[in-house]
């Protein structure tokens, strides 16, 4: 009898929650607490892993906001793409020294100052705004992702662009940007010829104390560095002293 | 048993009139973009790391994304979708740049530990006066 009388009392409680907004408090609280996670994490390969979280709880959402391809971009873009190459970054340099650097306690104080400081400003000026504050009203139910492909062809198909132009233009640019940032990341990223022993180099070699540098002589008299570092290929390292 | 049937009760009132049943509007969102872009400004500040300061950026980049997004939502504001398809074609621009800076500042940094043996950012002073 109890058991029917709790589900009597819950199932019009049930009926009046409002879905939508029960995900977006889920998703922001998962959005906000590991994007404050990532700021409170020392260690720098967790704070890849809530930066991950953060950016995933963010495209839900935008798919609570009728924005469907912008959330499908950026998990595929921004969790598939980005953060792999951030990952990737975290890896090849996460030496012990520096997985977790501390930060002074002064600059921590100063920081945790200024960002409180901004946060007041941003979320008074936000709420400020009456127009912003005021639900939607009727029932909208229009699928974004063909007049989002349409505009970036330069042609707009929804109501609310009439008269406007697309994004031709802009999507060329980006199109092109992205090539030379390619090919720019690739020319940055490469291993160079060097004259000089890196600094890498140095420090690896010199993790047996006082051990001579290991040398190997290469036919034709140039002495070679041994190289313990994993991002240059050991052919790449050529010279240690020729 | 209805000391529990009145707990239960209670819980499921809470979730039904407490803020579970407000709608969403676009005040909601900005405040996670608010919080979002003051997490990543902190962690720009604060951190140490080059690796730290980018994942800042990419916070800071989400927040603005965020704030886009919702004010071309049709679902949040009283008078029809404020910036309609150009709120989300920004996003999408701001998603693609994201990308880019961050391709080119790991290369950035990959090239700074080779050279430096580190990636702490407070080491990279040999342009100091």
């Amino acid at each position: 009898m109890t058991g029917h009388s709790l589900l009597g009392a819950a199932l019009p409680m049930v009926a009046a929650i409002n879905w939508h907004s029960l995900f977006f408090l889920l998703f922001a609280s998962l959005a906000c607490g590991f994007a404050l996670a990532v700021v409170f994490t020392t260690n720098v390969v967790r704070m890849a892993l809530h930066l991950v979280l953060s950016l995933a709880a963010t495209a839900g959402l935008f798919f609570l906001a009728n924005a469907e391809f912008i959330g499908a971009m950026q998990l595929m873009i921004y969790v598939g793409g980005t953060l792999v190459l951030l990952v990737f970054g975290v890896m090849l340099t996460a030496q012990q020294p520096f997985v977790s650097i501390r930060t002074s306690a002064r600059d921590q104080v100063l920081a945790g100052v200024a960002g409180a400081a901004t946060l007041a400003v941003l979320l008074v000026a936000v709420l400020s705004v009456g127009r912003w504050g005021l639900p939607a009203s009727g029932e909208v139910d229009a699928p974004t992702a063909t007049p989002l492909g349409m505009a970036l062809l330069g042609v707009r198909v929804d109501a609310a662009g009439g008269g406007h132009s697309g994004f031709l233009l802009p999507f060329e640019i980006v199109s092109v940007h992205l090539l030379v940032v390619l090919v720019g990341a690739a020319y940055l990223a490469r291993a160079k010829r060097r004259r000089t022993p890196r600094p890498v180099d140095v420090l690896a070699s010199a993790d047996p104390p006082l051990a001579p540098r290991p040398a190997v002589a290469v036919p034709g008299g140039v002495t070679r560095g041994a190289s313990r570092s994993a991002l240059v290929g050991s052919g790449d390292a050529a010279g240690g002293g020729a | 048993m209805s000391g529990g049937s009145w707990g239960a009760g209670g819980v499921a009132a809470l979730i039904a009139f407490g803020p579970f049943s407000e709608p969403v509007t676009v005040s909601h969102y900005m405040v996670v973009g608010a919080v979002m872009f003051v997490a990543g400004i902190v962690c720009m500040a604060v951190k140490r790391n080059a690796l730290g300061v980018l994942m800042g950026i990419e916070l800071v980049l989400n927040g603005a994304n965020v704030n886009f997004v919702a004010l071309s939502s049709p679902y949040l504001q009283a008078n029809g979708p404020g910036l309609g398809l150009d709120g989300q074609a920004m996003a999408l621009f701001v998603i693609l740049l994201a990308a880019a800076e961050a391709a080119v500042a790991l290369a950035i940094t990959l090239n700074f530990y080779n050279n430096h043996a580190t990636v702490d950012v407070d080491r990279a002073e040999d342009l100091k006066g």
